[in-house]
Formats: C-alpha cells, sequence, structure tokens
C-alpha cells in the first residue's frame, strides 16, 4: 500500500488531488507544492536541489546536522549550502549573506534566530527575513501524533497566518517622553492575499470551515479591514464555511474544545499566540513543523519557532519538528517519495515509548530517536528507488 | 566423477557449507544407485546452506580470500564499533537500493569503452544497473527512436552516454542532429567541462584545475539555415535573455557549490554587440546576487590565446553554444586530450555523463586501444551524482592511482597497452 501510494504521488496528476483517506503516511496527508513561479527561483540541476541551510541558535545546528544525516541516508537528492547566522552574527552582511542566499537558492531549512528583547537596537532577524524575502503566509498544521501523549488525541487544525504586516512592522516610538506609540498596519492587499491563500488551501486539500481570527470589536478599523476582506474573498468558495471568531474566545475554545477548528486565518500576533497553543496542544515545540511560503521563496522551520537555548549540547532536543519541516521542504521541491519515506519512518519511531525524548515524557536522547529512524529509514530504500524510478 | 565430487565436497566442508553430517559418498552410494542420484543430494544439501546463509545475511569466510577483512560499523548512538565482516567496506552513509541509470553506448569506441565501465563497476560492486538502449545517426538499422531514449533518460534521470557521430555532409531533410534533438527534448542546457592534469601524466600544461560551462540549446545550433537568394545563406544564432540568465545562474551556483573563486564569461560582444551584448548583460546581473565570486570577461579571441599561454588564471569559465564547443577541445587538449577529459550536461531534472571533447574514435573501432580514462571519471561523477560518494571516491582514486604509476598507459598517452590492460589495472588498483 506504502509503494502504491509513493508511486501514485509520483505521478503529477496527483499532485493537485490528495485523498485525505491515503492514511499510509502515518497521519499527515497534504503536501504543498511549488507554484511555477516558485520552481523556477530554485537551484535545480540534474534533479538535485541546493538549499540554503541557516543554522540559528540554540539547538538549531545540532538538529540541522541530524536533517542531513538522515537525508544522506534516505539518498535525498538535496545539496546544502551552509549560511552561520545566528544571535551573534549582528553585522548586517550575514543577513545580506543569508537573503542572497536564499535568493539563489529559493528554498531554505532553518534553526530559528534568537531575538533579544532587552536590546533596543537589536532588530529581529527572524522578521527582517520574512520581510525582505516577502514570506507572507505561515502555516502551521497540528495535527494529532499516533502514540504521542498530549492533551488532546483528535486535534486536526491548519494554521493560516499573515506573516509580513500587522504587529510585526517595528514600527514604533516615543512620541512623548513616557508615551510610546507602536504601529500594527493592515493593508487591504495583504489580507486579501493571505485570505485567498487560506482559502485555496482549503479547496485543494478538501477542507470544510474557515474560521478568520480577529479583534474587530475593539480594533474596528483595523482588524475590521481584516475581516472585511477575509469575507469578502469567502463569497468566491461556495464550497467552504466561513465563520469567524474573537482572539480572546478563540483562545479559550482552543484550550477547551479544539475540535472544532478546521483551518484558521490569521493576522500576524494572533496567529503566533494560537500557533504556540495549537503546537503545545498536540504535544509541544518540539513536534510541530511549519513553513513560510512567499510568491517566490519558501523558509522552512519548527512550528513555534523556538531555538531551545536551554536544550543546547545536551542532546535531549526533539529533532521531530525539523525532520518532519525537512519532510515538507521535499515535498515543496518534488522530491515526493523521499519525503513520504522519511515523513513515515519519523512517525512511526517517535510512537514508540522508547524512542521518545524528554519533552514527550520519555527517555531517549536525540541521538537515540536519529539512529532509530536511520534503522528504520535503511531498508525502506532498497525498493523506494526502484519504485522512485519506474513509477 | 567420484574423486571431482569428493574432493569438492572436502572443500565445501571446509568452508563450513557442507554440514560434516552429511553422508560420505561411499556410503550414502548404495549399490546401484546412479552417481548423478547423489551429486544431486549434495548440490541440494549446498543449495539449503547457501540460502540459510544469506537468509542469515552473513558473510562465510573461506581461507586466504583476499577481501576478507573487519570493517567497523559505528553505532551513531554509542560511538563504539561493533566488528562485523562484510565484503566491502561500507560507505559512510547511503541508501541501500541499486539505482537504474540509463546507458546509451554510442558510436565508435563507445561500446568498448563502456563494457570497461561496466567491468570496473562490477569489480567495484557499485550498486548500479544499466538500462542500455543504442542509439546512432550512423548506423539508422540498429538505433531506437530519439523518443525511446528520451524516456529512457526522463524515467531515470541520470545516463551515462558515449558519443553520437554526427556526419558532415547533408543530405537533403532535417537539420537538427540526433545530439541537439535529444538536448533539445530533455532542455540539457548546461554542459560542463573540468579541465584537470592528471597527475604523472605530463601534457602541455600540468596543474591545470579550470570548470567549462556551455550553453548548448541556442546560439549558432538553432538549426536555423536558409538560401535567401540564391548563393547567399543566413545561419541564425539566437539569443535569448531566458536562456543566458538560466546559464548565468547555473556557472555561479555551480561555482559556489563547488567552491571556486572566480567566473570568467567568454564572449564576442565587440562584434556581436547585440547578441553576444545580451549574453553579457544576463552574466553581469547574476553576478550581483554572488557577492563572494569575482566576475569578469573576456572576448573569445583573446581567451583562446590566453588558454594555451597562460590556463592557470582561469576558475570557472561561462559561454554560449558555440565558443563553449570550441574552448572545450582545445582546454581538453592542453591535459591530454579527448580520451582523459570528462564532461556532464544538465537540464533541471536530468544529468548526463559523458566523455569532455565529444570524439567517437571511430578510427580505433575493434582494435582495443581507446582510452577508458574520460568515461571512467565521468561515471565517478555520476555516482557523486547520485549519491553513492564511496565508489566513486573508489574508482577515481583507481583510475589515479593506474595514471600516477605509469606502468600502464595507452596509445593516446605515449603507451602500448590496450583499452582492456587498462581496465584491468584500474580493477587491480581498488583498494577495497
Amino acid at each position: 500500500m506504502a509503494a502504491l501510494t509513493r508511486r501514485l504521488l509520483c505521478n503529477t496528476a496527483w499532485r493537485q488531488t490528495v485523498v485525505p483517506s491515503l492514511s499510509s503516511f502515518g497521519n499527515r496527508n497534504y503536501t504543498i507544492n511549488a507554484t511555477e513561479q516558485q520552481v523556477l527561483s530554485c537551484a535545480k540541476y540534474g534533479g538535485r536541489h541546493c538549499v540554503t541551510l541557516m543554522t540559528g541558535d540554540g539547538v538549531g545546528p545540532e538538529i540541522l546536522t541530524h536533517v542531513q544525516e538522515i537525508f544522506r541516508y534516505a539518498g535525498a537528492p538535496i545539496d546544502f549550502e551552509t549560511v552561520e547566522i545566528n544571535s551573534s552574527t549582528t553585522d548586517a552582511a550575514y543577513l545580506e549573506a543569508a537573503l542572497l542566499s536564499v535568493q539563489r537558492n529559493g528554498v531554505a531549512l532553518k534553526g530559528n534566530i534568537e531575538t533579544k528583547f532587552d536590546d533596543a537596537e537589536f532588530r529581529s532577524m527572524n522578521v527582517a527575513l520574512r520581510s525582505r524575502l516577502d514570506l507572507w503566509s505561515n502555516i502551521v498544521w497540528c495535527r494529532s501524533f499516533k502514540g504521542v501523549n498530549a492533551r488532546y488525541d483528535d486535534i486536526d487544525i491548519v494554521l493560516i497566518r499573515e506573516n509580513t504586516e500587522g504587529e510585526y512592522s517595528s514600527l514604533e516610538h516615543e512620541s512623548v517622553t513616557g508615551v510610546v506609540e507602536s504601529l500594527k498596519i493592515i493593508t487591504a492587499e495583504k489580507c486579501e492575499r493571505i485570505a485567498r491563500y487560506a482559502f485555496d488551501f482549503a479547496a485543494r486539500n478538501g477542507r470544510k470551515k474557515v474560521t478568520a481570527i480577529h479583534k474587530a470589536n475593539i480594533m474596528k478599523l483595523a482588524d475590521g479591514l481584516f475581516l472585511e476582506s477575509c469575507r469578502k474573498v469567502s463569497e468566491d468558495y461556495a464550497d467552504i464555511k466561513f465563520s469567524d471568531m474573537i482572539i480572546d474566545n478563540a483562545s479559550m475554545q482552543m484550550v477547551s474544545r479544539p475540535q472544532q477548528f478546521d483551518v484558521l486565518l490569521m493576522p500576524n500576533l494572533y496567529g503566533n499566540i494560537l500557533s504556540s497553543i495549537a503546537a503545545g496542544l498536540v504535544g509541544g515545540a518540539g513536534l510541530v513543523p511549519g513553513m513560510n511560503v512567499g510568491a517566490k521563496y519558501a523558509v522552512f522551520e519548527s512550528g513555534t519557532r523556538n531555538s531551545g537555548r536551554s536544550l543546547k549540547g545536551k542532546n535531549i532536543a526533539n529533532p521531530t519538528g525539523m525532520l518532519l519541516a525537512s519532510c515538507d521542504m521535499l515535498d515543496y521541491l518534488g522530491h515526493h517519495n523521499v519525503g513520504a519515506l522519511i515523513r513515515e519512518s519519523v512517525l512511526d519511531v517517535i510512537a514508540q515509548p522508547q524512542h521518545q525524548t524528554p519533552d514527550m515524557g520519555g527517555q531517549a536522547t536525540t541521538t537515540d530517536v536519529i539512529q532509530a529512524i536511520i534503522d528504520d529509514i535503511k531498508p525502506k530504500t532498497q525498493t523506494s528507488l526502484q519504485e522512485a524510478q519506474s513509477g | 566423477m567420484a574423486s571431482t565430487l569428493r574432493s569438492s565436497r572436502l572443500l565445501l566442508q571446509k568452508v563450513g557449507l557442507l554440514s560434516s553430517t552429511t553422508k560420505p559418498l561411499s556410503t550414502k552410494r548404495g549399490a546401484g544407485e546412479p552417481l548423478g542420484k547423489v551429486a544431486k543430494e549434495v548440490a541440494e544439501d549446498v543449495t539449503k546452506q547457501l540460502k540459510n546463509r544469506f537468509a542469515k545475511k552473513a558473510y562465510f569466510p573461506y581461507p586466504g580470500d583476499p577481501k576478507l577483512f573487519v570493517v567497523a560499523q559505528h553505532n551513531v548512538h554509542t560511538g563504539a564499533a561493533s566488528h562485523s565482516p562484510v565484503q566491502i567496506a561500507e560507505p559512510v552513509s547511503h541508501p541501500e537500493g541499486r539505482n537504474k541509470v540509463t546507458l546509451v553506448p554510442g558510436d565508435g569506441v563507445g561500446p568498448e569503452i563502456m563494457l570497461s565501465v561496466r567491468d570496473v563497476f562490477s569489480a567495484a560492486g557499485v550498486p548500479v544497473d544499466f538500462e542500455e538502449v543504442f542509439i546512432s545517426e550512423v548506423q539508422p538499422a540498429q538505433s531506437v527512436s530519439v523518443d525511446t531514449v528520451v524516456d529512457s533518460f526522463k524515467r531515470n534521470g541520470v545516463g551515462l552516454k558515449g558519443i553520437i557521430t554526427t556526419p558532415s555532409s547533408f543530405k537533403g531533410g532535417v537539420l537538427q542532429t540526433l545530439n541537439m534533438k535529444i538536448r533539445r527534448e530533455l532542455d540539457l542546457f548546461a554542459n560542463v567541462v573540468w579541465i584537470q592534469s592528471l597527475p604523472g601524466f605530463h601534457a602541455r600544461h600540468n596543474n591545470l584545475d579550470f570548470v567549462i560551462i556551455r550553453e548548448q540549446t541556442e546560439g549558432e545550433y538553432s538549426a536555423l539555415e536558409h538560401e535567401s537568394v540564391t548563393g547567399v545563406i543566413e545561419c541564425l544564432k539566437i539569443v535569448t535573455r531566458a536562456n543566458s540568465m538560466r546559464i548565468a545562474k547555473f556557472a555561479f551556483d555551480y561555482a559556489m557549490r563547488h567552491d571556486r573563486k572566480k567566473v570568467t564569461a567568454v564572449h564576442k560582444a565587440n562584434i556581436m554587440k547585440l547578441g553576444d551584448g545580451l549574453f553579457l548583460q544576463c552574466c553581469e546581473e547574476v553576478s550581483k546576487m554572488f557577492p563572494d565570486i569575482q566576475y569578469e570577461s573576456m572576448i573569445i579571441d583573446n581567451c583562446c590565446m590566453q588558454l594555451v599561454s597562460n590556463p592557470h588564471q582561469f576558475d570557472v569559465m561561462v559561454m554560449p553554444n558555440l565558443y563553449g564547443n570550441i574552448i572545450d577541445n582545445l582546454a581538453a587538449g592542453l591535459v591530454g586530450g579527448a580520451g582523459v577529459v570528462p564532461g556532464e550536461s544538465y537540464s533541471q531534472d536530468v544529468a548526463i555523463f559523458e566523455q569532455g571533447a565529444r570524439h567517437s574514435f571511430a578510427e580505433a573501432v575493434g582494435k582495443n586501444i581507446a582510452n577508458p580514462t574520460a568515461t571512467l571519471l565521468s561515471a565517478c561523477n555520476m555516482l557523486k551524482h547520485i549519491h553513492l560518494e564511496f565508489h566513486s571516491m573508489l574508482i577515481w582514486d583507481a583510475v589515479h592511482r593506474v595514471i600516477k604509476a605509469g606502468k600502464v598507459r595507452t596509445k593516446d598517452m605515449g603507451g602500448h597497452d590496450t583499452t582492456s590492460d587498462f581496465t584491468h589495472a584500474v580493477i587491480n588498483n581498488l583498494k577495497h
């Protein structure tokens, strides 16, 4: 069955219409494919891609090393261009180099860069990367993992977040001493763009409902515009139910009855908060992958964007989130069979209690998990290569 | 017959394949029982034992096995090495499956050289299966169609290709040659020839190490020629912005990936101000995205002179189609000729590995004198491309060791050894 599904996925006609009932990928059946423009921005020659690897802070560098190791065993046709960027490389030249590298390769896998909040001069490099590359949508898919102990085991929520404006516009000033104005920018153009993306995503993947999250009762103009744009776009999608919810209520509903949500559509800050809540409900920061997609480029990272500074060097960080993000990246690049292969192994392995890291309530170390995944992948590659070619 | 059986039986017992509990021949063979039946029984016993052993995936050592040695399989977790005997040292990490690769033997000495590649591959235990398709312009009767070849390349994504001869005479019909058709169909826009001196072999220049990247889908090779007025032929050279940007990006990406420092664009924009001008402009534009790589340009005639007088100044060179063709051959001549320089062609999805300088060497067919070095080295590049770095290095080292020792040399390198001698030397130098 797994073989059949892989073969079907290799077939171009199948890429757009993935049927959710194909359950052999563990419990993740949806893939995001690159659009034509995105494909053109990728550096792909002879079937091999070059991908930028931004190391980041905390456990980022170690986990990304493990990702590369697993890619080698699985035979993923990816070359990495490593860019050392973290909170200590504050010089603008580093950021420029990283930006150019993503522009050259079209795709990046990224560890999170810590943002110091006690230093007013320190501008977030994560935000700079997202806005300069115009990565306007952030997608975090929170789905309960089989075999993982969590608050709920029946969650399946896609959180789609506007990624470039709103509260993250970095426009703050002290107009009078003691009075700080922080500007939240909402534009009709960007709201409509993200709304259309969310509805497209829902339509493509057979989702039933899109819920817009806002605070239009207080910010009547700004969030009002967001809500209005979403409502306007929803009229084009008759099959998909549209509803809206205020952020404070949504947060409460999220922890008390999360099963009611399907696709969530949010401006920047609310998205940040709700993604973290949802990730917490299915097992925590180490498990959930995330992706940032713009018109031309895509950056893949962990869903909640934690750097895991306290875990650094202890060999106990959970590699699952980053590995699943790298599988999403393989799907995006069109290497569906390798992506499915790794994803299947990762999900199989972490479902076993002896391969769960301390954050999941287990005793295993990061290298334990990686070794188990490699042991699982190796025999599968014997057949997957042939299938990929004959398919 | 009986004595042969007995001795082979002894041998099998020695290596532990035949259980000693099996009754000896003399007792087993009752009166009137045919010898053949007993032999069959013994054979079945051996087969069973073999099957058991393979099922356990254990390697069975026998005395005097030259290849037997112990390799450490490291456990990522504990860092401890558990020792298990295997036949070939296991690569650091690679997928376990076998790869399928399209093989186009080509004209001239192509088939002979591919045989040498096959021999070396099987001796090195390379997990590659070839899908052979024969295509030729000069032997149309045995040739398959272009579609078949293109399909095979597309399906496998990787190919090893000999040279397909293109006759110069025009007998009417299509202007496009077979090579051009394949390249067009697959959109193989980039050709890479890595000029590298072979240590131990003295050519015109030594210690050369530079890369020639050539656009190979448009330019002079567009196959658009016509006689507008009697006696006047117009031959169109097409330069497009899209293709120029693409090859320039490829060249810089290649430089980046292979840790190169400089890219030189070769052109004739002083004469063809618009055509080559566009190419040059695209290279300049792309270079802005690569601040770490030095960019310069050079006019083709000067470039040729510099190549023969001072070739060490070059690192990566990027150029349109025809200039690339000429420079490829010129540069191959600097390090030892068509027999020693590997090359590769890329599209987005397909990579084809072939000789760097495209000569089929038809004069040498059947003489067993052609030099397989170029094709062996491009096969190494192919292995690297499909994640088999270990096998790639194994063969690459062996070829270089043979050439450095200088004892076995084919005619083009100044020796008198045959293709098969060279192949055997390479096989003997594979260090498992």
